[in-house]
């Protein structure tokens, strides 16, 4: 064969690995076995398999997207620094230099938000000045970010076995820790498709809400104390919740990156930024596919919280505030999925769409724990 | 056209229609944000307070009390079934055919009209173009088919994706399984046989085997979720359906019985775990099962899950001593109680029925007078009320143990007249040994008028300036005497009241200053007397002294607020708990599981298989080639797709 004819052969995913690639698998694998050697009488088989599930995914995501491989590397390793530091011994998270003002999971969260802060004036700046150099910038303030949130998580984790081996949990169990994954979530979101559509200029908008996230966990620390860690009550502690949330938050995530994109498309219609920012057609695009990916792992969210009650309470389905509320926001994206693939519906309407459904998303994250009580043990305000 | 049948054929069509679906959903959509915004299932009389008696009704009759289980809800859902089945009835055929065809009799002129289309000009043989192109389209994952058409144009049509199609009918199959298995464990059956007269929900407070056959429903009925209170030692075969007001009393096919119930607790205090030992009996079984269950734990036996859902006391028995607060000696009476029963104080007319109503072991609450502190545990409290015979009560919550407040130790009893109000706590001052006795002999001492003239005399012989003139010392003693029975009949407030009636008003402050200074120095030999009489240790004349008197005076001022003439002193208890169990039977829920696998597959197909086709027809009398490619979905990827494609071939034919 000749080589024009080769060319348009596409590798599979497992040719075009290399030996880095490789090596990455490996070494998350190995730290997974290790972690397993070592806590293996804790865990229960789901949670055997959650954390070799957790090991595929990351090496998964990492051969797809090498940017996130390095983040988990590097998370895995400043992590595993900073618990060395402890040393068992809670006291030193605020004796020790390194730790009290870097990476003790108090101060890693601290970092979060302000580089989070700087992110967006940067993003923000960029945009005004067209300055490719500052968006880099930005970006990089935002991958810093998150991985200083991934890593105050981590820490945090370990922290809470060492105020006492029965109180320690997954830091996804309260509206502080989950308004955190919140954070990271939608900014890994948003890095994944800044990196796969060029799209730096959109950044000063998603982490807007992002930074609405920050606002609330500072108000959340200083004013609520809510920062300090709380035993679970029975009804949390399960494996469902290690899936539950975090499918939840993708979805939540999604929403709002779209929200966000739609703000975009709307200003850009209205010829306000047009010259600066992406194309209709591109927003377009970006608003659909993350709403799609909201859309599903949303439904997966449901379906595994539906999973969790009738384990927990007794029934699937109990039309509980915060289930009624979920499947509001399912419907209520069922209902613009359907207009746009059905009807093939396009334009200002449903950016409108999406950036109204943030509401009603943030009423169904938010404002059930806030106005209406139920089941829910968590977060209440 | 018949206009019957057209007539039938519209209504087929508005059912199927997505206008009718979205209409549905969003009138779902509403009535569950009536249903999280009014609270459901509260007891009726919370709603006639809030909402008064007219729109009580109202909102009843439209059973906004229970949305999800009234009627027209539930038809909602019936029509959401029947519209979405009609849909996949009518899209189905056309989405197998796409999913099937290759499209490969479209017309040259079709293919010419297409928006994504490229021709390119060749040399190479029809043979050799073809063999090129087939390796090009297996290399994209394509599949194709081959056509010779009229003109002698050879036609390669391809498919890629169209497993998507196969997205639109999982989604929707699986709506109709959801809703059919939502349906399912719904109270449908029981809806129905109340319309008919059949069965209706017992509203009465009554025993359960006095519950008539139309509020019980069978081992049979196909589905439920009830509950059942299980005290420990005890077992039952019957549990309760909340419906509306009322209940069903549901039977069970088995019995269930709770030897042990646990609360488990974090050093904090709070709950860590709730545990269940069961036993279940059934003559199915050779030998009973027994297992625990927990939070997140159930036990399901015979299709009926059992679950830990929460917990009360189960008829704890407690030993108290009484004290008449009104009799002038430190004498208490024995009294047994059990939760949940009753029991009787005093005789004739005066009477008071005792209703023990709750028993909690362990109370955690936040001392710290900012709030900011750690709660901790207090201890064991009784809650119950004392009821005179025209049915007025008087409800109290009694702490066992003394509670520390700004480092003192104090017995706190709160007491309310009407569930609305709050507890006023009424606090006793701990004696040296912690316990009550030292304020129970002290009050008995301060009501016994025969005590008075002993106080008086006492306080004369410290206070020089009464001592050595007798008369002086007489009158002296004599108003201490008075003061003292004026006290001992109302306390300061009595007192407040002696002087309102019979000093003028400007001279009321320094009268009240003097009598204040008598009643405390009073108090001082008061309960020294008392001490004595006990033989303990006498007071010294230190501020320790200074508070404690002061709190015990303040307590007896607030006895003749107490309500009742009776305090209750919890002096022993025996624990027993109950545990809350549901059970449930829910023949949908596999429906529910399946519908939400087909769900999650569909999505995925639908959102992420893309659809794409591809025509490339080899056109030997032009020589040339022309590429049409067409998705049913128009979007960024597409169009990349296209332009790589396109740029491909052009190297690959060219
Ligand atoms: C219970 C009510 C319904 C629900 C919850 C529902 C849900 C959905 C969902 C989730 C999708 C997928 C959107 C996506 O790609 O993510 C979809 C697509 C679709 N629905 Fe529905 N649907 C309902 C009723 C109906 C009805 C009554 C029709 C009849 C017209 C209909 C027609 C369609 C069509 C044609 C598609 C797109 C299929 C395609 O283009 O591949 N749906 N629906």
């Amino acid at each position: 064969m000749n080589n024009s004819s080769l060319e348009y052969q596409q590798k599979t995913l497992l040719q075009r690995l290399n030996s880095q690639d490789w090596l990455y698998a490996i070494v998350i694998f190995a730290g997974s076995i290790f972690a397993y050697t070592k806590y293996a009488q804790y865990m229960d088989i789901y949670e055997t398999v959650f954390l070799f599930g957790a090991a595929a995914l990351a090496s998964y995501l990492g051969w797809q997207w090498k940017t996130l491989g390095k983040l988990v590397l590097a998370v895995g390793v400043i992590s595993l620094f900073s618990i060395s530091l402890y040393d068992g011994d809670q006291a030193r998270a605020t004796q020790l230099f390194l730790l009290k003002f870097l990476i003790s999971s108090q101060s890693a969260i601290m970092w979060m938000n302000v580089l989070f802060v700087l992110a967006m004036m940067v993003y923000w700046f960029a945009l005004y000045k067209r300055s490719e150099f500052a968006g880099k910038f930005a970006s990089a303030l935002t991958w810093s970010a998150v991985l200083f949130g991934f890593v105050g998580l981590m820490v945090r984790w370990y922290e809470s076995y060492l105020i006492a081996p029965d109180v320690g949990h997954i830091p996804i169990s309260n509206l502080y820790e989950v308004f955190i994954l919140f954070c990271l979530i939608t900014a890994l979101l948003y890095l994944h498709y800044e990196q796969k559509l060029n799209t730096k200029q959109l950044g000063g908008f998603v982490l807007l809400v992002i930074n609405a996230a920050v606002g609330f966990i500072l108000w959340y620390t200083f004013d609520r104390q809510a920062n300090h860690i709380q035993p679970l009550v029975p009804a949390l502690q399960s494996y469902w919740m290690k899936i539950h949330v975090p499918a939840n938050f993708v979805g939540y995530g999604a929403f709002s990156l779209a929200a966000m994109v739609a703000a975009a498309y709307l200003l850009v219609n209205k010829g306000v930024l047009s010259s600066r920012l992406p194309s209709l057609d591109v927003l377009d695009d970006l608003m659909y596919k993350s709403i799609a990916v909201g859309f599903a792992f949303f439904t997966i969210a449901t379906i595994l919280g539906a999973m969790w009650a009738a384990e927990a309470w007794g029934g699937y389905w109990s039309w509980d505030p915060k289930e009624t509320w979920a499947l509001i926001v399912w419907l209520n994206y069922a209902a613009w999925l359907h207009l746009r693939m059905v009807k093939g519906l396009r334009g200002p309407l449903l950016a409108w769409w999406a950036l109204i459904g943030l509401l009603v998303t943030t009423f169904a994250f938010l404002g059930v724990n806030m106005f209406l009580s139920g089941l829910h043990s968590y977060g209440t305000l | 056209m018949n206009p019957k049948l057209s007539f039938s054929r519209n209504f087929l069509d508005l059912l199927s229609s997505m206008r009718f679906a979205v209409s549905l959903l969003s009138v779902l959509g509403i009535a569950s944000v009536i249903g999280t915004v009014l609270k459901q299932n509260e007891p009726y009389e919370n709603y006639i307070i809030k909402f008064g008696q007219f729109w009580f009704g109202l909102f009843e009759q439209l059973g906004l009390y229970d949305v999800y289980h009234s009627g027209w809800f539930l038809l909602i859902l019936l029509f959401l079934v029947i519209s979405t089945s009609l849909c996949i009835y009518r899209n189905t055929p056309s989405m197998l055919k796409e999913w099937r065809t290759f499209k490969e009799h479209a017309t040259e002129k079709s293919l010419n009209a297409f928006s994504h289309q490229e021709t390119y000009a060749t040399n190479a043989t029809p043979d050799e173009l073809k063999q090129k192109l087939t390796q090009f389209l297996v290399a994209k994952g394509f599949q194709f088919k081959f056509r010779t058409q009229e003109n002698g144009s050879e036609l390669i049509a391809a498919k890629a994706g169209t497993h998507q199609r196969w997205g639109y009918i999982f989604t929707h199959v699986a709506m109709v399984v959801i809703l059919f298995g939502g349906l399912l464990d719904g109270n449908l059956p029981f809806k129905i046989q109340e319309i008919l007269g059949h069965k209706r929900i017992e509203t009465l407070d009554i025993p359960e085997n006095q519950v008539p056959p139309e509020s019980r429903l069978g081992i049979h009925n196909p589905s439920f979720r009830a509950n059942m209170t299980l005290p420990e030692g005890t077992s039952d075969n019957v549990a309760f359906v909340r419906v509306r007001d009322g209940y069903l009393v549901q039977e069970l096919p088995f019995r269930v019985a709770l030897k042990d119930f646990r609360i488990e607790h974090y050093a904090t205090g709070q709950p860590k775990s709730f545990e269940s030992d069961l036993v279940i009996m059934d003559p199915d079984l050779k030998e009973p099962i027994t297992k625990t269950i927990s939070v997140n734990h159930p036990l399901t036996y015979k299709g009926i899950a059992i679950y830990q859902s929460d917990f009360q006391d189960g008829g704890t028995k407690l030993n108290f001593k009484v004290w008449n607060l009104f009799a002038p000696n430190a004498e208490a009476q024995p009294l047994a109680g059990t939760i949940f029963q009753k029991g009787v104080l005093g005789q004739g007319d005066a009477a008071l029925k005792v209703e023990f109503n709750d028993f909690r072991k362990f109370n955690i609450i936040n001392m710290s007078p900012d709030g900011k502190g750690k709660p901790h545990n207090v201890g064991p409290n009784i809650t119950y009320k004392l009821r005179d015979n025209r049915g007025q009560a008087v409800e109290y919550v009694n702490y066992m143990q003394p509670m520390q407040i700004d480092g003192r130790h104090y017995f706190i009893t709160g007491m309310r007249e009407t569930v609305q109000d709050e507890f006023r706590y009424l606090r006793i001052p701990v004696d040296s040994d912690l316990s009550l006795n030292g304020f129970m002999n002290f009050r008995a001492v301060m009501l016994d008028a025969s005590k008075y003239q002993e106080i008086a005399h006492r306080i004369a012989n410290n206070s020089l300036d009464v001592k050595r003139d007798s008369a002086v010392r007489k009158q002296f003693e004599t108003s201490v005497v008075q003061l003292l029975s004026i006290f001992a009949k109302g306390g300061y407030s009595g007192v407040a009241q002696v002087i309102e009636k019979s000093v003028p008003e400007n001279e009321r402050e320094a009268v009240a200053r003097t009598y204040i200074k008598m009643i405390s120095v009073a108090a001082f030999e008061a309960y020294n007397m008392a001490l004595e009489a006990n033989g303990k240790p006498v007071l010294a004349s230190n501020t320790d002294t200074e508070t404690l008197l002061r709190d015990s005076l303040n307590a007896f001022s607030d006895i003749f607020f107490f309500g009742a003439p009776y305090y209750l002193q919890l002096d022993q208890y025996e624990h027993k708990e109950a545990s809350g169990l549901q059970l449930t039977k829910s023949p949908g829920q596999k429906w529910v599981y399946l519908g939400s696998v087909l769900l999650v597959l569909g999505i995925f197909a639908m959102m992420y298989i893309r659809e794409r086709r591809i025509w490339l027809s080899i056109r030997p009398h032009k020589k040339q080639v022309h590429f049409a490619m067409a998705s049913n979905r128009k979007n960024l990827d597409f169009e990349k797709e296209f332009n790589l494609y396109r740029e491909q071939l052009r190297s690959l034919i060219g």
